[in-house]
């Protein structure tokens, strides 16, 4: 479904990724484990067309978007949940979702449907309901998390970024999203590429990981391949709860 | 003091202050959607007025029809210049764009001068010029058009911004504009959709006044740094705080004018900006925001 083939990114004049291949297959959770730094991030925001690769391809559903800008990517069907949330801190929660759907408004996409998947987003994380009018801004990290993930979902993407999902959350809320990743490919079979600093939940949820490491790809493998592995463990897995 | 004059003061300050309010929304709508502060907004608020004329006395069109064409041909050139100035820069840094606006807007008012001269024109007021009696004051029919085209356009502007998913994505743009790409809004689309109610904007704000106060190829400089400076009391809201900066701006300019001297029209509105700068460069009304993270 997707392909990196020979990603080079450069940020300013640090050279982020070097040499990065990487593929996903159609309904396949695959995660991106790595210290701080190791260029996680990069590898998401160069698929999203925010950071252009400077050379190598990006080959969506076998369709060049290398050099496409983010909204370009957006309306193929690839939506990012970026670090850190950035929802729209001064537009209510509601306002948050439509936005994602804003592809769909454009396209003048019945609103009834669009709706409706409104109303799904908040079956699937009901804590957002009772505060659809809410500020986003003025909500729990937690919540907001939950909202960056609903208001990606909002475009249907086929393929979903999420960018360190748990990022300062109580251990609940991680769960919770967690479980929502988890019933997402189950009931939607959505395509998930998942950077996670808590590389044990990580490994558990994906079906299969890459191990980067100052911009490099040095590890690829099975889920529990990696679990195994002696580097992997003392490397990511020792300090689980840090 | 009488109350009567102070109520004369009061009124007609109310309808210049509408103006700027227009003017400054203008400013306001361009630089939360791209945080560039277009010092040729001015411009098209001439251009509004001059086109009208242009119109009217070369092409014998009636009024009502002398003034959407002059904002449509506003509105094109807002366009044009968001296309052929500010898009192609490729480092758009700060400074550059000032730069760019201010180039930008001297070479609007150049070509205007050879294009109309330096002559002052008057604009016919939209119906009559009879005076009608409030309270002690008077006002005159056009002082009542422009309150209520500002209102209107106020209220559409307003609309436009909370209930449109066009509007909420420009709103989105300025909040967060790399979250904005990533929902799929074209953030340029959105910085050539600001240009061009903001130039549409500045020239109806540029014809209405146009009957009362007459226009010239140079009247956007003055106009542009009313406004300018409503909207930074108004801290650069695009909303009810800057229609308050503007209120506050002509009432202040009409009662400098008629209790101090009218001299001091044009240095009241310099003042008021330096002090809000120094002082509350956040706007009259802006507050520390509070947010979690």
């Amino acid at each position: 479904m997707l392909r990196l083939k020979n990603i080079h990114t450069h940020y300013g004049k640090v050279h982020a990724l070097k040499n990065v291949s990487l593929r996903l297959l159609e309904g396949e959770i695959v995660t991106l484990i790595g210290a701080n730094g190791a260029g996680k991030t990069t590898i998401l925001n160069t698929i999203s067309g925010v950071t252009p690769a400077s050379s190598g391809e990006v080959l969506f559903e076998n369709k060049q978007i290398t050099e496409l800008a983010p909204d370009r990517i957006v309306k193929l069907g690839i939506s990012q949940v970026p670090e850190g949330r950035q929802v729209f801190k001064q537009l209510s929660v509601e306002d948050n979702l439509d936005l994602g759907a804003y592809l769909r408004y454009r396209s003048r996409e019945d609103k009834a449907s669009i709706n409706e998947d409104r109303e799904h987003i908040f079956t699937l994380f009901p804590q957002l309901l009772n505060r659809r009018k809410q500020l986003a801004g003025t909500m729990s990290g937690g919540e907001q998390q939950m909202l960056a993930i609903g208001r990606a979902l909002m475009a249907k993407p086929k393929l979903l970024l999420l960018d360190e999902p748990s990022m300062g959350l109580a251990p609940l809320v991680f769960q919770e999203i967690f479980r929502v990743l988890h019933q997402l490919r189950h009931e939607h079979g959505t395509t998930i590429l998942l950077v996670e600093q808590n590389a044990k939940a990580a490994l558990k949820l994906a079906d299969r990981g890459y191990v980067l490491e100052t911009g490099k790809i040095i590890l690829e493998g099975s889920s529990v391949e990696l679990m195994d592995n002696t580097d992997v463990k003392r490397a990511y897995l020792g300090k689980e709860k840090g | 003091m009488q109350f009567d004059q102070l109520l004369q003061y009061v009124l007609s300050g109310l309808s210049t202050g509408a103006i700027y309010a227009l003017i400054g929304i203008g400013f306001s709508i361009i630089y939360n959607a791209t945080g560039i502060i277009n010092f040729a907004q001015g411009e098209f608020v001439m251009l509004g007025g001059m086109l009208t004329l242009l119109f009217l006395d070369s092409c014998k069109l009636p009024l009502w029809a002398a003034i959407p064409c002059a904002i449509a041909v506003s509105t094109a050139s807002g366009m044009l210049f968001e296309r052929l100035a500010i898009r192609p820069l490729r480092q758009p840094t700060p400074i550059n764009l000032v730069i760019i606006t201010i180039g930008g807007s001297i070479l609007i008012r150049g070509l205007s001068m050879l294009l109309w001269g330096k002559d002052t024109h008057a604009i016919p007021p939209f119906s009559g010029e009879e005076p009608i009696a409030v309270g002690g004051a008077t006002i005159l029919p056009q002082h009542i058009w422009i309150l209520g085209i500002t209102l209107l356009i106020i209220a559409a502007n307003k609309f436009y911004f909370y209930h449109t998913i066009s509007g909420k994505a420009m709103r989105a743009c300025a909040y967060n504009r790399r979250a904005a790409g990533l929902v799929g809004i074209d953030v340029r689309r959105m910085v050539l959709f600001s240009f061009i109610i903001s130039s549409a904007m500045g020239s109806v704000a540029g014809i209405i006044v146009a009957p009362l106060t007459m226009t010239a190829y140079d009247v956007g400089v003055m106009l542009g740094l009313k406004g300018f400076c409503a909207a930074i009391i108004g801290g650069m809201s695009s909303g009810g705080a800057t229609v308050v900066g503007g209120l506050i701006l002509g009432i202040l300019e009409s009662l400098g004018a008629g209790l101090i001297s009218s001299g001091y029209k044009d240095a009241i509105a310099f003042i008021i900006l330096l002090l809000i700068l120094f002082i509350r460069p956040q706007g009259l009304f802006g507050k520390a925001q509070s947010e979690r993270v």
